[in-house]
């Protein structure tokens, strides 16, 4: 009891100003060495260490915009799939722990495999996307900041109705950056992969969102 | 000591069928050998002038044209010209990007020309209820358009009914 009276500041006291100055400086260590370790593992080099995101994930973003283009601008891999902000980035990596588990199994350690996992893969990162409003794409792509006037014009027309109606980028832009998983698109023989309602959701326009509400309430 | 003797007859008789036979080989092809050592080889060049094995120079200059509205037709039947960038577009067995926007059920939303009609029928000219399988690679038919020279000169008027 008498110590816990004594309040922070005197305890820190009772156990000498040195200590106290060492405790901080062994948390500026720490803290410096947790952090350094951490964007260590945030680097495109890291995810390509292993053979799984080298030679499926990484070869299909080689060719596309993101990865090579005019100006030599890169968006690597933890530039999307890592959340920027600290608090979201460490739930991102304490949820990759699942991920170095699978690399162990070896889960998706073939093509075959991996290609047999896409579609569950995929969905996962469309629906980490779309709860986020597509965050790590607006790092980069500022809708405040779209000219509309200096894009092509299906494009100005589909990103001011998207917008308007409430849809992020996730929602349209899919399989940008690497390939897709099979997509039902009413060809040939019925395809197992993603249905036309996963692969476009349709965003419920402002009023019809308010008329389900009511409904909620009156049921 | 026989038995060596009865497989050194039977060599012989092998070489001398296998000599025969390529006597008989060789009077029936050096007619075509001589052919083709008299006439000059065939020098095997590509349109825009690189080697027949490799890639075609990168780089030339040309450029998908920017979005325009659908293009003139210029014969009857002519497929419909791209009127837009493909880059990056990929048609494969699990996607189409084309049909994303092009496809009856996406054409609405996207503000893209439907796909004709005349697509929903197999060879036999039977109707399907959706696409048919073997109009899924667009870019056999249809094709964007580049700033590219032509390489070749040609006098082609447009159809008297198109122009």
């Amino acid at each position: 009891m008498e110590t816990n009276n004594k309040g922070l500041i005197g305890r820190i006291r009772s156990l000498g100003w040195g200590f106290a100055a060492m405790l901080f400086i062994g948390g500026i260590l720490f803290w410096g060495a947790f952090n350094t370790a951490m964007e260590w593992t945030n680097r495109e080099a890291f995810c390509i260490s292993c053979h799984e995101m080298k030679d499926n994930v990484y070869q299909e973003y080689r060719n596309t915009i993101h990865a090579s283009n005019r100006s030599g601008v890169r968006a690597t891999c933890p530039d999307c799939h890592v959340p920027k902000e600290w608090g979201p980035k460490i739930i991102r990596k304490i949820q990759a722990s699942n991920e170095v588990l699978h690399k162990i199994l070896g889960t998706i350690d073939t093509p075959e495999k991996f290609n047999a996992k896409r579609l569950e893969l995929a969905k996962h990162e469309w629906e980490r996307m779309k709860k986020t409003d597509s965050r790590e794409c607006r790092n980069c792509h500022n809708f405040d900041s779209f000219d509309y006037a200096e894009q092509g014009r299906r494009s100005s027309r589909m990103h001011q109705t998207g917008l308007n109606e409430g849809k992020t980028c996730i929602d349209c832009h899919k399989g940008i950056a690497h390939a897709l998983p099979e997509v039902e698109q009413a060809i040939g023989a019925p395809k197992e992969g993603a249905t036309p309602e996963e692969f476009h959701p349709t965003t419920p326009k402002p009023g019809e969102a308010g008329k389900d509400a009511d409904k909620a309430t009156k049921g | 000591m026989n038995k060596p003797t009865f497989n050194t007859t039977r060599l012989r008789a092998a070489a001398l069928a296998l000599t025969l036979s390529m006597g008989l080989a060789q009077t029936f092809l050096a007619p075509a050998a001589a052919v083709a050592v008299t006439e000059a080889p065939v020098k095997l060049q590509s349109l825009r002038g690189a080697e027949i094995d490799a890639s075609d120079p990168e780089g030339d200059g040309t450029r998908y044209g920017r979005d325009q509205a659908p293009l003139p037709r210029d014969f009857v039947q002519q497929p419909p010209l791209i009127p837009h960038t493909i880059k990056g577009y990929t048609v494969t067995k699990n996607f189409n990007k084309c049909l994303d926007c092009h496809a009856w059920a996406r054409a609405k939303e996207s503000g893209a020309t439907k796909i004709s009609v005349t697509h929903f029928k197999t060879r036999e000219g039977e109707e399907l209820s959706s696409v048919s399988p073997r109009r899924y690679f667009c870019n056999q038919c249809h094709v964007p358009q580049s700033d590219a020279k032509p390489l070749v000169g040609n006098t082609f008027k447009p159809g008297t009914g198109m122009r």
